[in-house]
Formats: C-alpha cells, structure tokens, sequence
C-alpha cells in the first residue's frame, strides 16, 4: 500500500468510501483500512473535515489572524506559550512562523465583538506576549486548495472525438 | 449550378461523423452524464494561461514565423529527448495549429493519388477522411481485443498492409486506451522497414501512460529518415481550445510539410504559442497531478467494470477505456444507456472496424460524476 499515493487521494476528497479509495488505488479494502488505521494511529492523519465556505452559510462567522509577539525568558520557550494558547477552544490554527512576529494564530468566534475580547482577555495578557496585532478577514477566496465562488462550468460538448 | 451539384468527390465520399449523430442523441438528454467527451475536464494550467494573457497585453498579436517562435521550436526539441527524440528546432520541428492540423499536412506533404494508408482500428476518427481528402486509398487494419488492440506484424500482414505507401500509428491510442511497449514497436518498424513504408506516429498522448513511460517507434533503428511524428498540448496540458500541435521529422520533411502549411495556415495561433512555451517551461507538476488524477479513475473504472461483469481489458494509456458490450451490439447498448439511465459513451464502431461490439468510456470527467455514472451503468446492465 503506496502510503503517498493515500494520502494524495484523502488531500483531494477524504470522504471517499475505503472501497472507492481502494479501487482507485489499485488495491484491496482491507489493505487500505488498515493504512489509513496506521496513519491515523502514527498521528500523520490528525482529522477529516469539511472546507466551509462561510460566505453561504447564514449564521454570523467571524475570523481574524492574529500576529503574536512574544518575549522568551530562561524558563519559558516557545512550546510552552504555544500549548497554553493552543487549549482555547478559539484558536483554531496556531503556528510559529519566521518574520516580524513569532506566532501566527487563527481565531474563530461568533462576532467581532466576541473575537476581539478574546484576544485582548485571553492572549494579550499571557505574560511572555508583548504585543498582538488582530487583522480580521473580510473575505476569502480560497481555503485548503479549493477555490470558493461560483466554479467554471462544464461547457465542453458532451460527446466529441 | 449550384455548390451541391460542385461538391468534390473526396467530399461525396467521407460519410458524416457517426461522433456527431451521438453527440446529437446526447444532446436532446437532460442530466446525462457524458463520459463520451473526448478531452480533458481541467483547464489549461494556470501559468500558462497568464503567459497567453502577458502576451495579448505586451500586444503580441503578429503572426510567427511559418514553422512556429524559435524559442517554442527549442522547447520542443529539449522536451521530447525524454522520449529518446531528437529533432533541430531549426529544419525538424514545426508548430501547428493542433496535431490535427500536423496530421493533416502530412496527409497532403506525403500521399500522392492512389496512394495505400494503413490505419488500424478502431481509431481516431480523422485518419480515414484525411487521407481521403489526400487522395489516398484508406486501408483498415483491424487490430483485436485479445492484443489489448496492440498493432501486431500478423495484423498487419492479414489486411494487406504490407503493399501500403503509409502507415498511421496513435499510441496511447484514442479510443481503446492502448499503449504499445518498445518491444512491440521493434516488431512493428521491422514491418515497416521491410515494406518500405512511411510512418505517420500520432503521440499526442504521450503523457499520459500510467504503468510505463512512453515509447516512439521514430527511436528505432532505420525509423527517423521515414517517420513523422506529431504531438502538441492539447491533452497533457489540458489546451484543446488553444490548438497547437506539432510535428517532427527529417529535414526535407518539415519542409515539405511548412510549404503546405505556410500557404494553408500561415502559422500558429500566436497566442497559443506563448501559452505552449510557458507550459513547457514551468507545467511538469500541474501535468503530474493531472496525470495522477486520471489515473485514480482509470482504476476506479476498470475496477467497477470487472465488479459488474463487463469485460474490459486493462487500457494503459490516454483516458479511455474500452468495455465490451455486453450481448455486442455496442449501438444498441450505447442507445439504450442514453435513454434509460442518461449517461453518455460511444459506440465503438464509430472508431471503425475491430471497434464494434466495444464502447469508448472516457475518464476526463470528475470523480463524483463518475461514481454516479458507474452506479447507473451497473443498473442497466444488470436489468
């Protein structure tokens, strides 16, 4: 079982039924749930969830990207400021990045209000933070390699040689 | 006088494409499902679509030189030296507006009145009237699903072909999805060396090969001096619309080929020119993954035919596949499918003789409809 060629498949569409997965790969079902059993069990497959666009969905979603400066000191490191933020149920992404602040952090909320104290009550006072730049999104056009909007139709003919 | 009572007799006598009384029937359906399209569900890939729009902007709308820009003519040359090809962009290599276009000059450059073309079937649909528009004498040469429609010596030997002028190849083949290995091709030029003939090597879907890497029959010994070989973007890059093919040969050839093509064409698409040399410059990856993609459901199709019973032999190449119907009357089985289930495929004796009794199911269609598509011809065949 082509590990890499699974994994491909499950970044394109992991709803896919083990048996349509397998026939595609050219191998057996058992085969290929007992990789995926493997990969979930290795921690490489973390989760399986669906790319939402919010824009069509009617409740209020209220994103923003925060920018997070943090000063380290002789006993606190980055792994753990990263594991105290991380817990809040809000931060749905959390990175250490390269550049002019130190970690990245997505939070979901149910309004700006509600994002917005989030950050100044909750990370802002962390004590290694030194300063935090929300930047909320107001639009996106495309979210784990799927573009939103309305698609391309098909407008090939339907039969041609 | 009218233009109908005019009408030349190469015209009179290439019947109408049995494609388009399909694509007629298809068309009066609502919700079908086609798996009858004969080219790619992507789109170009996107750098070089914005190399074609840079090009409009900096107002590149001249004409190129007859046999294509240098600079394409170089690209091609170093790309296809992965198939063991070597061709001089200067005198060897010239660009077309589509292989179809390629094809058809070479039809013109080489065929003389009375001249005998070879074609094994089933085929692409534009050989047989080519090389009548030509003047030539179309020759069918069957080939059998238990050669997985591989061209072999003895079928060749059996119609006839070896008193051919011409011969025409198309391997990965449109429509069965067959592929021929290098092995199989010695056996191949060895007839053809042997009967003198002229090799016309049709490679536009040299790409797309999903157990090995592609074979050219040019490669072997004693077959470049006699064989032209045409491949362009319109599959691996997802450009059909943009039409731009190429061939290549020996020198006197290509020249041969521009004399027709300069009066005929002129040159190119220039737009589609710039979207070429971008594809071959920076589009190896998007043609990977395109490549992947098609070769997931080639599996998923070939897997659900032989869950259901219908016997298909394992196409290796392009993004066919190519069923036996199953009481074998392909027409009828194509026919009735559009009615009752609403999907779409072609009947293979539209691809000429050896391809009756089979149907063309293509796989440049998305995985969901293909699922739906593969649940509904399950229905039908085991009603």
């Amino acid at each position: 079982m082509d590990k890499q060629s699974l994994l491909d498949l499950l970044r394109h569409d992991a709803r896919e039924s083990v048996d349509d997965i397998a026939r595609q790969l050219g191998a057996d079902a058992e085969a290929v749930a007992a990789a995926l059993e493997e990969l979930e069990d290795d921690g490489v497959i973390r989760g399986y969830q669906a790319v939402v666009d919010w824009n069509n969905v009617d409740e209020e979603h209220v994103r923003a990207q925060v920018e997070v400066d943090v000063e380290l000191d002789r006993e606190t490191g980055y792994e753990e400021i990263a594991r105290r933020i991380a817990r809040f149920p809000e931060v749905a992404t959390l990175r250490l990045v390269s550049g002019d602040y130190d970690f990245f952090i997505e939070v979901e909320g149910a309004s700006m209000h509600a994002v917005s104290n989030f950050v100044s009550e909750r990370i802002a006072p962390i004590p290694e933070v030194t300063k935090t730049v929300t930047h909320f999104v107001m639009d996106s056009y495309k979210e784990e390699g799927i573009e939103l909007g309305d698609g391309d139709d098909d407008d090939r003919l339907s039969v041609s040689p | 006088m009218t233009l109908g009572d005019q009408l030349s007799d190469r015209v009179k006598q290439v019947p109408p494409s049995g494609i388009r009384k399909f694509f007629e029937l298809a068309e009066e359906v609502d919700d079908v499902i086609s798996l009858g399209v004969g080219e790619p569900d992507f789109s170009a890939p996107w750098a070089a679509r914005t190399a074609a729009i840079d090009s409009l902007e900096r107002g590149k709308t001249s004409y190129t030189s007859n046999r294509g820009m240098r600079e394409l003519r170089e690209a091609i040359s170093e790309r296809v030296t992965r198939y063991g090809q070597e061709y001089d962009p200067e005198d060897e290599i010239i660009v077309t507006t589509g292989a179809s276009e390629a094809v058809d000059l070479a039809f013109r450059a080489f065929v003389n009145p009375g001249d005998v073309v070879a074609i094994p079937q089933p085929s692409y649909i534009s050989y047989t009237p080519g090389a009548i528009f030509a003047g030539g004498e179309p020759l069918p040469v069957p080939t059998r699903a238990e050669d997985e429609f591989k061209l072999t010596p003895e079928a060749l030997e059996a119609a006839g072909a070896d008193e051919a002028d011409v011969l025409v190849l198309c391997y990965p083949n449109n429509p069965t999805g067959a592929v021929m290995t290098d092995d199989e091709l010695a056996d191949v030029a060895s007839f053809v060396r042997d009967h003198d003939l002229v090799v016309l090597s049709d490679e536009i879907y040299s790409d797309l090969r999903y157990e090995d890497d592609h074979a050219s029959i040019a490669t072997h010994p004693g077959m470049r001096e006699r064989t032209i070989v045409f491949n362009g973007f319109s599959k691996a890059y997802a450009m059909t619309g943009l039409r731009l093919g190429y061939a290549m040969g020996p020198p006197g050839a290509i020249d041969a080929m521009n004399k027709v093509h300069q009066y005929a064409m002129l040159s190119a698409p220039t737009t589609a020119q710039y979207a070429a040399l971008e594809a071959l410059r920076s589009c190896d990856d998007s043609v990977e993954e395109m490549r992947r993609e098609y070769d997931r459901r080639r599996r998923f199709v070939l897997a659900r035919f032989e869950e259901m019973g219908l016997d298909c032999f394992e196409a290796k190449g392009a993004f066919y596949v190519f069923p036996e119907a199953p009481d074998g009357d392909d027409e009828a089985f194509a026919e009735g499918l559009l009615e009752e289930q609403n999907v779409a495929l072609v009947p293979g004796s539209v691809f000429g003789e050896g391809g009756s009794g089979h149907l063309r199911v293509s796989y440049a269609t998305g995985m969901r409809e293909l699922r739906e598509a593969m649940d509904r011809i399950e229905a039908y065949v085991s009603d």
